[in-house]
């Protein structure tokens, strides 16, 4: 298979899968494998592609002309090549754990669930993939739309004001600034191609720059950046693997994705950097990580906490690249994998305790670690790799993003991050200290009246109880990898080496 | 033989068919016939279009009268565009109509309304195709009388009021035309586009020309519905049958378009018209503000067609911006514009034609779960009204990339962002439609509705699939839009 | 007999009142009168700038004759054939609508719509 074929292929594995598990639709079980074998395929296809990349060959394609002189053009180069593994590779688990999560919890239409969810799951990887502006901001907003149906599963009201929020600011920033941005970078430039070093050199002047970075960085609502995160929080409405694949990894990784590839390949951190746009970039995204922490820690439904806990880390990205200083950029890449890991664990670990206990609020889960022994340690294991504690992998990339942040000669930043990884700690390990810990609440029948036959558990408290196995299952796996990306933290970074050459 | 009068066939074609349609009294008969000649003035106009493209502009001497005196028909990269799409929207339209006009108009004879459609269509291409001012002032009148006929044809007895009171602006509106070209006639002795400016280059200055550059202004503005001109708009396309709201609004607000760009780029020339007169200072602030107001009232309709008409207005506002902004890149903005919004309004409005089939109404709270009950007519409705927006891969995405990049070019920051403001806008009265869809179950008149019959669906679905083809391979509808604006820019005098 | 500029005098006076009319009136019927009048100015607009001083019918009898512009008054041929349609077409509106309203005032009819 040649790596053209590959990206066309992972490409559209996920959208024939949509159509597949659509005409499979009345059989769940024939429908479920179908998505998990396209999952395994789609990720070995990108998986093909890894060794072009690291050999320094950028394969690249390009399919039709959209615009005069701008093609939907495809180009795998390393950010892309780490974001679309982690898209694809922790499809294939959220897949797995969404079967489970779904029969169990008895959700309602998983035929059109499980279609969305694989069109989403090509848009990402239209995203990561995408070879120039244009591509990527079709996909962008094709990764919007495609997850509306997710957000809006329950189609209660709630689900209904949430669906809203989601939609009026992704759509509503990319279309006021993210278009805008990229329509005046073409009608600067005369082209939309991500080119190394960047194209805005010497087209623009200092001052429009500052404003142009500003309709990049804001544009980008899926980057979460402070004041418009509030869709984040609102699309937890959606079912639990939304949450954990899209919410955690594929839609915000879309989101700051798309501002590393801009400030590295059509602005050039070398740009950044002389004429010191991007600092009051460094100052939102700083301020983001600070006070999205902040907020979690007064949340006390389980996942709002990890969703503003989203908003904080998605920062630190936006930060990295800010920075502009080849030790920053790697580091947010990284983070970019090592966030994902950590944070789809969490999740993970949140739909398990809905599913077997269903328990939301962190305030009832006191003493559930002795119901559910494996999730609550995987749930630790998560929390340290956020926080950055080695031997997480969450630990290197943050030790990069503040090496850069001593490279650019922003000690203030180094500050930031290490309050930031104590306000981690603050809000996230009082769960499992809780969980294993505490006394169990005295059962109350308040939350538990709708229990089905399956569920008794907290009927006798000292039993184990723990979610389906594939549910399990998956968030062993995740936890697992938070601990394996520490040794293998080295491969990682000499893939994305070469973007900041 | 055939090629050669393809201009004049194009027009003699369907007006000769309506008469032969009136005697056809069977229903069927009487459609397959309008039908048949619908579809092959596409072909024509496609053939003709293709010779424009290869060859450049054609010339066609009505009766062999060379002009000044006798009426020429002159094809350029613009009208051959106007008149494929005029031609491609009527196809369309009557491949869908029998089942939707059998169940809207039960008292109405099929072959009158057939007649009707084909004059309409008959006059809307005359306009386009003709060289000669006083005959696109008949073709006006006769796109004019048949619609103002077909609208009345509406089940609502509103219907009557609003073709009544569209049959007042519009001949106001004519009316204001032809005054306009009596006066240059008055001061050139000719009617011929290219001898008008050529010959009205030296007399630019007088009191006369300017007086008729005034009533032309005015009057063509009331007949393409530019805001505030617009008011006859919204009434006359919500009450209207389906078939017809499709058509007219895919057509006759775009052929006006067409008429504005000729007489002001054209006859007048730029120079006259936007640097002396500075037309365009009075053409992007009207657009604007037809945009954002037009947008906001679509906001608060509950009648959607209604609410689709006022969308209408704001669409009409973005064309006119991209004539006021005196460029390429302006102009093919709009002309592409005018091909796109056809598309997708045409669109919008076959599918709204399939829910009144089913459901019978077209207010808001009637369609409570129709996404469930018709999901095929309402994939449609959303992916016309995602065009709308402007969402990428459709082609209202190409237009406002076009526009505003125009705007930028120009140096226009703010009606830059005012366009990507209307987008959104959009979203908010396009989400109005899709919550009540999918997010109630149904009841009321949509709990028995069923899918809308295969004989609408695919034409609806034709016009959304061109929605998307044009939207993700634009270098068709681009090309030959630039064609056009280059042609325009150019102007009509040598 | 030279009269000036008195027929377009009389244009602009017809179109004015037609005009107004049109606007102002409450009535159907006096609407359709005012278009009417409106459109006829238009008429004599377009005969009188074809007509010249002491030429004649464009009968050629013999070269060097003076004679009036005849396209002019062709067109308005067409014109007139224009406006009797739309008269005819409004007229047969304002009686559907009597039909189905019971009126042909304006503001009767905004109450009625208003209501339903």
């Amino acid at each position: 298979m040649t790596p053209q074929t590959a990206i066309l292929v992972s490409l559209s594995l996920p959208l024939a899968t949509c159509i597949l598990v659509a005409l499979a639709g009345s059989r769940p079980n024939v429908r479920d494998t179908i998505s998990f074998i396209a999952g395994l395929l789609t990720f070995s296809s990108v998986l093909s592609l890894l060794p072009y990349v690291q050999s320094g060959v950028y394969p690249g394609i390009s399919l039709f002309e959209v615009l005069p002189g701008v093609s939907l053009a495809f180009e795998v180069e390393p950010l892309g090549m780490l974001f679309g593994l982690v898209a694809s590779g922790l499809w294939i688990v959220t897949g797995l754990y969404g079967v489970g999560y779904m029969r169990g919890h008895h959700e309602v239409d998983q035929t059109r669930f499980f279609f969305f969810f694989a069109f989403a799951i090509t848009a990402a990887l239209g995203v990561a993939f995408a070879g120039n502006l244009l591509t990527l901001f079709i996909f962008y907003e094709v990764l919007t739309l495609s997850t509306y149906p997710l957000v809006t599963h329950a189609r209660t009201p709630e689900a209904l004001r949430g669906g809203r929020i989601y939609l009026g600011i992704l759509v509503g920033t990319s279309v006021a600034f993210l278009l805008l941005a990229v329509m005046w970078t073409y009608h600067a430039t005369g082209t939309l191609d991500f080119t190394a070093g960047g194209i805005l050199s010497g087209k623009v002047d200092t001052p429009e720059l500052y404003i142009l970075l500003g309709l990049f960085a804001f544009g980008t609502g899926k980057a979460a950046l402070m004041p418009f995160h509030r869709w984040l929080p609102a699309a937890m409405v959606a079912p639990t693997p939304v949450s954990a694949l899209l919410h955690a990894v594929a839609v915000v990784k879309a989101g700051v994705f798309t501002v590393l590839k801009v400030l590295v390949y059509i602005f050039g951190i070398d740009l950044l950097r002389d004429t010191g746009a991007s600092l009051w970039l460094m100052y939102v995204a700083g301020f983001t990580v600070l006070a999205a922490s902040l907020v979690a820690m007064t949340k006390d439904n389980l996942k709002a906490r990890l969703a503003y806990s989203t908003i904080s880390q998605l920062a630190y990205i936006v930060l990295g690249a800010a920075l502009a200083t080849p030790m920053a950029v790697i580091g947010g890449g990284m983070h970019i994998l090592m966030h994902a890991f950590g944070k789809i664990t969490l999740f993970f670990c949140a739909g398990a305790i809905n599913v077997a206990l269903h328990k939301t609020e962190i305030s009832d889960m006191r003493g559930i670690g002795r119901q559910m022994p494996f999730t609550m340690c995987a749930f630790v294991i998560g929390a340290l790799s956020v926080i950055g504690v080695p031997p997480m992998g969450g630990s290197w990339s943050k030790w990069n993003l503040a090496l850069g942040a001593v490279d650019a000669g922003q000690l203030v930043f180094v500050g930031v991050l290490m309050v930031s990884s104590l306000l981690n700690i603050a809000y996230l390990m009082p769960i499992p200290i809780r969980a294993f810990f505490s006394k169990p609440a005295p059962v109350t029948d308040a939350g538990h009246g709708n229990h089905d036959g399956d569920h008794h558990a907290s009927d006798h408290h000292d039993g184990m109880h723990e979610a389906p196995v594939l549910m399990v299952g998956a968030l062993l796996f995740t936890a697992l990898g938070c601990v394996v990306l520490f040794f293998y933290a080295g491969s990682v970074y000499r893939l994305l080496e070469p973007i900041v050459r | 033989m055939f090629a050669e009068h393809l201009p004049i066939l194009q027009i003699v074609v369907p007006l000769v068919s309506a008469p032969v349609c009136v005697l056809l009294r069977r229903r069927e008969w009487s459609w397959g016939f309008a039908l048949l000649i619908s579809w092959f003035c596409f072909g024509m106009s496609a053939l003709l279009l293709q010779r424009v493209l290869q060859t450049g502009t054609v010339i066609y001497y009505v009766g062999n009268w060379a002009p000044p005196w006798g009426i020429e028909y002159r094809i350029d990269a613009v009208n051959a565009f106007v008149v494929f799409l005029g031609a491609l929207i009527g196809s369309v339209v009557l491949l869908y109509a029998p089942r939707s006009v059998a169940a809207e108009l039960p008292g109405v004879r099929a072959n009158l309304f057939y007649t009707s459609l084909l004059l309409c269509m008959t006059g809307l291409m005359g306009m386009a195709i003709t060289g000669d001012v006083f005959n696109l002032f008949v073709f006006l009148e006769i796109s004019a009388l048949s619609s103002y006929a077909m609208i009345a044809l509406g089940r609502d007895r509103r219907a009557l009021t609003a073709s009544y009171n569209y049959l007042l602006m519009g001949t106001v509106g004519a009316t204001f035309y032809v005054i306009g070209v009596g006066l240059l006639y008055m001061v050139t002795g000719t009617l011929n586009m290219v001898d008008l400016a050529i010959r009205l280059e030296p007399v630019l200055m007088t009191r006369t020309v300017l007086a008729a550059f005034a009533f032309l202004t005015v009057g063509i503005s009331l007949k393409l519905a530019l805001f505030p001109l617009h008011l006859w708009l919204p009434n006359a396309y919500a009450h209207a049958p389906s078939v017809v709201t499709a058509f007219i609004a895919a057509t006759a607000t775009k052929v006006a378009i067409y008429v504005f760009l000729r007489f002001f780029y054209g006859i007048f020339g730029t120079h006259y018209t936007f640097e002396v007169l500075h037309l365009d200072m009075v053409l992007v602030p009207l657009g604007l503000t037809g945009v954002i107001v037009a947008s906001l009232v679509a906001v608060y309709q509950t009648n959607i067609k209604r609410m689709l008409a006022y969308s209408s207005v704001a669409q009409v506002g973005y064309m006119m911006i991209g004539v006021g902004l005196v460029s390429v890149t302006g102009l093919t903005a709009t002309l592409v514009h005018m091909f796109n919004h056809a598309l997708m309004k045409g669109a919008l409005f076959l599918a709204m034609g399939c829910i009144v089939l089913r459901v019978g109404a077209c207010e808001l709270e009637d369609l409570r779960g129709i996404g469930k009950r018709m999901p095929i007519t309402m994939a449609a409705f959303v992916a016309g009204g995602l065009s709308l927006i402007g969402i990428p891969l459709t082609v209202g995405f190409i237009s406002k990339w076009y526009l505003v990049l125009a705007a930028l070019q120009r140096g226009w920051w703010p009606v830059a962002v005012l366009i990507l403001l209307g987008s959104l806008i959009a979203v908010v009265y396009i989400w109005r439609v899709v919550e009540v869809a999918y997010f109630h179950e149904p009841t009321g008149k949509t709990a028995e509705a069923t899918e809308a019959p295969l004989s609408m669906l695919v034409p609806t679905w034709m016009l959304v699939g061109a929605t998307l083809y044009f939207g993700m391979s634009s270098t068709f509808t681009s090309g030959v839009a630039r064609r056009g604006a280059e042609v325009l820019m150019a102007g009509l005098a040598p | 007999m030279n009269v000036g500029l008195l027929n377009y005098w009389v244009v602009i006076f017809l179109m004015m009142v037609g005009f107004y009319i049109v606007m102002s009136s409450r009535n159907l019927i006096k609407k359709m009168v005012g278009l009417s009048l409106f459109q006829t100015s238009v008429f004599i607009l377009y005969i009188t700038m074809g007509k010249i001083t002491g030429g004649t019918a464009p009968i050629l009898a013999q070269p060097g004759t003076i004679y009036s512009n005849p396209l002019p008054h062709v067109l308005i041929l067409t014109a007139i054939v224009v406006g009797v349609a739309t008269t005819a077409l409004g007229m047969g509106l304002i009686v559907r609508i009597k039909e189905s309203y019971g009126t042909i005032e304006e503001d009767d009819i905004q109450t009625m719509d208003r209501e339903q």
